[in-house]
């Protein structure tokens, strides 16, 4: 069933006598796989676009790709630079506005602007009763009432169904340039990311590949970024060499749309953790380690898993991350793995029941994305 | 302002209550004392009074879980409170409730330059936090003006914001994790050092929650890097229109600002008189500031003053050194000081769209007239969060309740053409009776629900955030 309005998604889930699995561009394909009647939201358009204010509001459905040449038209984008998954799903849907919230899919520039959530001004969705309801705005402060604008991204669909969003987009600065060099290990790595990331140099990406290239960008005005560059060659950043323009575009296009793990089938892992604590963690699961990619200064580990059951990986990887913190969220596996494996990380008892009670407020009759995120 | 009327039963039990608070706290840290307790009868908004049953002051998470767990057992409402620098009666408390203060909880936990954060007690004030980690050349970006004194826990629980977040965002966007207590008495840990939630995100939820979804007492917060030098330049304007028509063509420019601040004539005055900081005389200036290298900051001023010619500025004035960044600012932060030399005043916080200032400022401008009030202007533009204050005598009979009326009007005013009610001060007392022009039922029903999760019995500062008529039933009234 698509719904292409506000009403009719509400007469959709009002109407709905069993489970809906809600479906935006069909892009992420993430958690506990719903059996249910699909609900693809369709909703799409712009309903305000002011660049003087920084203000985007625009329907769920509508996709990225749109939303972007729309902004780049103003020469803004949406700061928190969103995730491709399309390729590592093998998907040839058209990823959402709505599902890029839903999922708070941040790229690299995370660890610097903010997420998904953070530049979310404001939502309409409709809940699994059918309301509608709206909370935040249109505005860059706004602390009226409960921020639900927060739990909703994020959410996966398990709440309520987004019908539309109301972004903080950003200009596209002038320059960019990336600054790169290969290290022996994941631990001298993230020493220099870590570096980088605590200087006043403005860092907006920070990440490492498989073989240890380390990869720092600075974005800005020609003019400040080219002094930015240069104290940092100078100082923590020595012996790194300079890639400009597209080159250095290409280096986070590439981890936006998680290259090294399209085309192949290892099961993918993301993982949230404090940047110091990745080569421990790294170590730990070294024996199940496919390709990986280290983002957010180290913070954020893919981890593609070679050899072992997705069961066996969770085990694994969730043992390594006990005694660190942090988190882990099974992203791609077979649907039978995602049905026995649950891909979200376990949380501690109070806390898991707080967010089934959330649920359960928002979904009574528990039919949004049933057992996606396992609450 | 209207507040629900205390419950006899808990009234009549008050000693034994204390009795009970008194075996899990020292001595000293529970407050029954009429005089005492007058420090803790209301907040920043001090128009609104009331002495609590009691104040308690625990000096660890687990002194805070074993006073909610009486609170919760004797149903006695709890109204936690930071530094109580509330502008909008957050931590004011009913003459049934137990005061919770958090300002014993100070010590830093665990600093980490190399993961950029620092967890902190949650009594700890916002500059403190600050001052842990400046000496290593870091910060702790959100800063509202109360940041002397303020709390973290207040900030947590209003979501507060600050001058400078146009370029580094509100308390929420630097809260990385916290302990909490909730209502019950159990202690959750959300969040951490990592980014972003492993499941929903409660701790988006819990940031603005207004102390209705527990006590926080342990928080983590992200940490950057001083920039290397920051300056501004003051551009003085002969009309409010012109002067919001540059700050939309400074942000829409690609240039981001630290700050831009704006003045209008009643505000430039009233601080030309209280501080003599040589303000141009206008009808309304701006103060924008950047940050970086030296030459960093000359190029960007030098790109803002382009954009500011175009506008027919009366003046513009670069700073060139330590002492004029000083002057410029002087004004700009003595300015509700230099307003209360007007008379009493009340300040709102509404946010609203940046394209629609110029529409804004004159209808506020209409308004004084109507009302016969006089209004001044000064605020964060780079966002649209206002505060208008509004003068009024507070000893002649009606002028509070017209200056008042006058607010809702231009609160109002601010959701009309877009905005929000409240873009950092939170809602509190002051804005509660206003939240259904801005929500739906179904909105503040929804909202209502999720405190229901977090507080079934609606004990944690139960008479704030939702009109009472909306939230009677649920408060057990």
């Amino acid at each position: 069933m698509r719904v292409s309005s506000e009403s009719e998604l509400v007469e959709a889930i009002a109407g709905a006598t069993g489970p809906l699995r809600i479906v935006g561009g069909g892009t992420r394909d993430v958690g506990r796989p719903v059996v249910g009647e699909v609900l693809e939201v369709g909703l799409s358009g712009v309903e305000l676009y002011e660049p003087g204010s920084l203000t985007l509001i625009v329907k769920a459905g509508t996709p990225v790709a749109e939303v972007s040449a729309l902004l780049a038209g103003e020469q803004q984008r949406l700061a928190f630079e969103p995730m491709d998954y399309s390729g590592v799903m093998r998907s040839t849907g058209a990823s959402t506005i709505g599902g890029v919230v839903a999922a708070n899919a941040s790229g690299p520039r995370r660890i610097q602007a903010g997420a998904v959530r953070d530049f979310t001004l404001g939502t309409r969705f409709v809940d699994g009763a059918g309301r509608v309801v709206k909370n935040g705005g249109r505005v860059m402060k706004n602390v009226t009432g409960y921020d639900l604008v927060k739990l909703m991204a994020g959410s996966w669909g398990t709440l309520g169904v987004l019908s539309e969003v109301s972004l903080k987009v950003q200009p596209i600065p002038e320059a960019q340039v990336t600054l790169v060099r290969p290290v022996e290990s994941l631990a001298e790595a993230v020493g220099f990311m870590s570096a980088a990331l605590g200087s006043p140099f403005d860092v907006t990406g920070a990440a490492t590949t498989e073989a240890f290239e380390v990869a720092i960008r600075l974005e800005g005005s020609a003019f400040s970024v080219d002094y930015r560059a240069k104290e940092l060659l100078g100082g923590v950043l020595a012996g790194f060499e300079r890639v400009e323009g597209a080159g250095s575009a290409a280096i986070w296009d590439n981890i936006t749309r998680l290259a090294p793990f399209v085309g192949n089938a290892q099961d993918l892992w993301r993982v949230s953790l404090k940047p110091g604590d990745a080569p421990s963690f790294h170590e730990a699961v070294r024996g199940i380690a496919g390709d990986c990619l280290f983002d957010w200064g180290g913070g954020l580990i893919w981890l593609g898993v070679n050899g072992v059951t997705t069961a066996e990986a969770a085990q694994t990887i969730r043992a390594a991350l006990a005694p660190l913190g942090g988190h882990a969220t099974l992203i791609r596996a077979s649907t039978a793995d995602r049905q026995a494996v649950p891909g979200f990380q376990p949380q501690a008892p109070r806390v898991a029941a707080l967010s089934r009670a959330i649920k359960q407020k928002f979904d009574p009759r528990g039919i949004l994305n049933p057992g996606l995120m396992d609450h | 302002m209207e507040m629900p009327k205390p419950s006899d039963g808990v009234l009549a039990k008050r000693a034994g209550i204390i009795a009970r608070l008194r075996e899990v706290l020292p001595d000293d840290a529970v407050i029954e004392d009429r005089v005492e307790l007058k420090a803790y009868e209301c907040d920043a908004l001090s128009a609104y009074r009331c002495p609590p049953l009691c104040a308690v002051l625990p000096a660890s998470t687990e002194e805070v879980s074993a006073v909610l767990r009486i609170c919760h057992a004797e149903g006695v409402p709890v109204v936690p409170r930071g530094s109580g620098t509330s502008l909008a009666g957050g931590a004011m408390p009913t003459a049934d409730s137990v005061v919770l203060g958090v300002m014993r909880l100070t010590e830093v936990l665990e600093v980490d330059y190399a993961n950029r954060f620092i967890r902190v007690e949650a009594g700890r004030t916002n500059l403190s936090v600050t001052g842990a980690v400046e000496a290593d050349g870091f910060f702790y970006a959100p800063d509202p003006s109360s940041q002397l004194a303020c709390a973290i826990a207040g900030n947590i629980a209003m979501n507060s914001g600050g001058a400078h977040c146009l370029k580094y965002g509100v308390t929420t966007n630097n809260l990385m994790g916290v302990t909490m207590v909730l209502a019950d008495g159990e202690v959750i840990e959300v969040g951490g050092a990592h980014l972003d939630a492993e499941g929903l995100d409660l701790l988006g939820l819990i940031c603005g929650s207004e102390g209705q979804l527990g006590v926080v007492t342990e928080a983590t917060l992200r940490i950057l890097a001083k920039p290397e030098g920051a300056r501004p330049v003051l551009v003085g304007f002969d009309s409010n229109v012109v002067a919001g028509a540059c700050v939309s063509d400074i942000i829409k420019s690609g240039i981001l600002p630290v700050a831009i601040e704006f003045m209008d004539r009643p505000c430039i005055e009233a601080t030309e008189a209280f501080t003599g900081a040589g303000y141009p005389d206008c009808e309304a200036l701006l103060i924008i500031e950047v940050e970086g290298s030296e030459a960093e900051i000359a190029d960007q001023l030098s790109k803002i003053v382009a954009i500011a010619a175009r506008h027919d500025p009366v003046e513009i004035r670069e700073s060139a050194s330590a002492e004029e960044s000083r002057l410029i600012w002087l004004g700009r932060k003595s300015a509700f000081g230099a307003m209360g030399q007007k008379g009493d005043y009340i300040c709102l916080d509404g946010t609203i769209p940046v394209s629609e200032l110029p529409h804004v400022l004159s209808q506020i401008g209409e308004l004084s007239q109507a009302y016969g009030l006089g209004v001044g202007n000064v605020f964060h533009a780079g966002d649209g969060n206002m505060h208008p204050l509004i003068i009024y005598n507070a000893n002649k009979d009606g002028d509070l309740a017209k200056a008042e009326a006058m607010g809702a009007d231009i609160l109002r005013l601010c959701v009309e053409v877009g905005g929000c009610l409240t873009g950092e001060h939170g809602v509190g007392i002051e804005k509660r009776d206003l939240m259904d022009v801005q929500y739906a039922p179904d909105d503040l029903e929804v909202q209502m629900a999720v405190k229901d999760v977090f507080d079934p019995a609606w004990i944690l500062n139960p008479a704030k955030v939702f009109p009472l008529g909306a939230s009677a039933g649920r408060r057990g009234v």
